[in-house]
């Protein structure tokens, strides 16, 4: 399981109710489900994700964030678990909206595009940048909405919104974003955790 | 119509109300199992049919001859696995395969019922069919499953009996009976009672057969269980063992003469009367109505685990018309899955080899059942 998975299931305490939007085989999931004894349920727009699901024995709803979260009632999940995929919504602040009213907090990943790498890349290159976890090409990235961690941390202090704790993943280091270090962590992280609620 | 000494018979003794008002007792609820009940009796998966469909699910229907309606799907290492599970299908009373039916006889005139038998509801059916599980029993069912209006039964048995199954699998169906559907349905109504041989239903004593209309109402039916798609690829405009047209009324397509087979072959082994009575259950079926609009309500005293299965190319019962239940329980925090599944053969899909939903059916209850004896 990827290092992402483990920062994510940390955060989350044992026998806890965790909607995966976007839950894609469902790996999160089943070690939610298996060692923390998570009721776990997912939402993913691929079929063949589904399938997968459903052959692990996991409750996997098939449909489209955008559209499909409005069936959920409000805070009816202690954890709603968004991994990157944030930016490939038309229209991310309403499915961040929507993550923050079915959960009573939310963790979302971000891909970081102020990661040095990425800032290189277009410097020196002149093409979109491709990195380990930006690996596709301009025209057929399903991102539609790049943002840094910077941007983020912006975004989510214009809407009130409060992080309880906001993590870098750099390869497999694992460290706290704060005020002081953010423009470091902005640069060197490929990854942001945010846990959040409203 | 029935040869009787294949159909098992169970006498349910208990007076039932029916939603129309009236009561039948002693009346005669045909089933069929397949596999072994195991000694827990956790291992039953209760199968509801459709339509035209009977209690032989699988194997070859001793009535018919032909293979059972669910053969895909149901037997030893099919997606309903008879090794491991215990299925129990029963004929909606209503029907024509040894249930309590039209064409039985009325125990107070001893004259065949004809259209004098009680209109009967989804909600009839599944109240009949739960006398099944005294018979064998059994406390919790393991599954309930069903497509189409085996789909409104699995539905209808769930809000009936919430604690009596485990995981509930309703496919390619709706909780409230389209304008659509229920014109279809007319229309094959129409179709029986306009032939003169219907007789106002007493066709029986009349030793009159309305095949026609029947045969009429089954083709258009038929029509509403493929897709345009399917039909097209199938038969496109494929002339019938001719080389070209020939200026009459004669099959000359491929699927004029192949709606006229399925029309023929009905016949043979339908009732028309029947035939009015399940399309008249159909169309009353209406759980939302039954919960004053709210569907959810239906389904809050239930702990069951629920899998809501469609097919892309299902217009009769389509996607969003199943989305609609798990939307209702979603709403109630309800542990349900979805999928829809891609396919270009219509309502029928689920009847067929469609080996993406076989194996979602698959998975789903072999997984649920390792679940089911790890928590013992």
């Amino acid at each position: 399981m990827k290092n992402e998975f483990k920062v994510i299931s940390d955060l989350i305490e044992d026998n806890k109710k965790v909607l995966d939007v976007g839950c894609a085989d469902g790996t999160l999931m089943q070690f939610l489900k298996e060692n923390k004894n998570i009721n776990v349920r997912g939402l993913e727009i691929s079929k063949e994700k589904v399938q997968e699901c459903i052959g692990k024995g996991l409750t996997v709803i098939e449909g489209n964030a955008e559209k499909d979260l409005k069936q959920f009632p409000d805070k009816s999940f202690d954890y709603v678990v968004l991994s990157q995929t944030l930016q490939a919504f038309l229209s991310p602040e309403l499915v961040l909206d929507e993550l923050l009213r079915v959960g009573k907090k939310a963790i979302v990943t971000i891909p970081n595009f102020g990661n040095w790498k990425v800032r290189l890349h277009l410097l020196f290159k002149g093409t979109m940048p491709i990195t380990k976890s930006l690996p596709e090409q301009w025209h057929s990235t399903p991102n539609l909405h790049m943002c840094t961690i910077r941007d983020f941390v912006n975004f989510i202090k214009s809407k009130e919104i409060k992080m309880i704790k906001t993590l870098a993943l750099n390869n497999n280091n694992i460290s706290n974003i704060t005020n002081n270090n953010l423009g470091t962590k902005n640069l060197f992280a490929d990854l942001g955790i945010f846990l959040i609620e409203k | 119509m029935n040869t009787e000494k294949n159909i098992k018979i169970l006498i349910v003794k208990k007076p039932l109300k029916l939603d129309c008002g009236k009561t039948i007792n002693n009346f005669p609820v045909a089933f069929e199992t397949y596999g072994s009940l195991n000694e827990n009796k956790d291992n039953a998966i209760l199968v509801f049919h459709a339509l035209t469909g009977d209690q032989f699910v699988t194997g070859l229907n001793p009535i018919t001859k032909k293979d059972g309606w669910w053969s895909f799907a149901v037997g030893p290492d099919k997606a309903i696995d008879t090794n491991k599970y215990f299925v129990i299908c029963s004929n909606v009373i209503g029907g024509c395969m040894g249930s309590y039916g039209p064409s039985h006889k009325d125990p107070e005139t001893q004259k065949t019922f004809g259209t004098d038998f009680p209109v009967i509801t989804i909600n009839d059916m599944v109240n009949a069919q739960y006398n099944l599980l005294e018979h064998f029993g059994i406390n919790k069912l393991f599954a309930i499953t069903g497509g189409s209006m085996g789909g409104m039964q699995v539905l209808q048995f769930i809000t009936n009996f919430p604690d009596k199954a485990k995981t509930v699998i309703p496919i390619a169906t709706t909780s409230s009976h389209s304008a659509q559907n229920i014109a279809f349905n007319e229309l094959g109504r129409q179709a029986i009672t306009a032939d003169s041989n219907w007789k106002d239903g007493n066709y029986e004593t009349n030793n009159a057969n309305p095949g026609k209309g029947l045969a009429v109402a089954r083709m258009a039916a038929h029509i509403t269980y493929l897709s345009k798609k399917g039909l097209q690829e199938k038969f496109g405009r494929k002339l019938q063992e001719r080389e070209d047209l020939k200026f009459g009324f004669d099959a000359d397509f491929q699927i004029e003469s192949y709606l006229r087979y399925q029309g023929s072959v009905f016949v043979d082994r339908f009732d028309a009367n029947s035939y009015l009575y399940i399309t008249r259950a159909m169309d009353y079926f209406d759980l939302v109505k039954q919960f004053n609009g709210n569907l959810s309500d239906a389904f809050k005293n239930t702990k069951a685990k629920f899998f809501v299965i469609s097919f892309t190319s299902d217009w009769l019962y389509p996607t969003q018309e199943n989305k609609d239940i798990v939307i209702a329980l979603n709403s109630i925090g309800a542990d349900v899955g979805f999928v829809e599944i891609v396919s270009d053969k219509g309502h029928d899909s689920f009847l067929l080899d469609v080996p993406d939903f076989l194996n979602a059916l698959k998975n789903f209850l072999d997984k649920s059942y390792t679940e089911l004896k790890n928590e013992k």
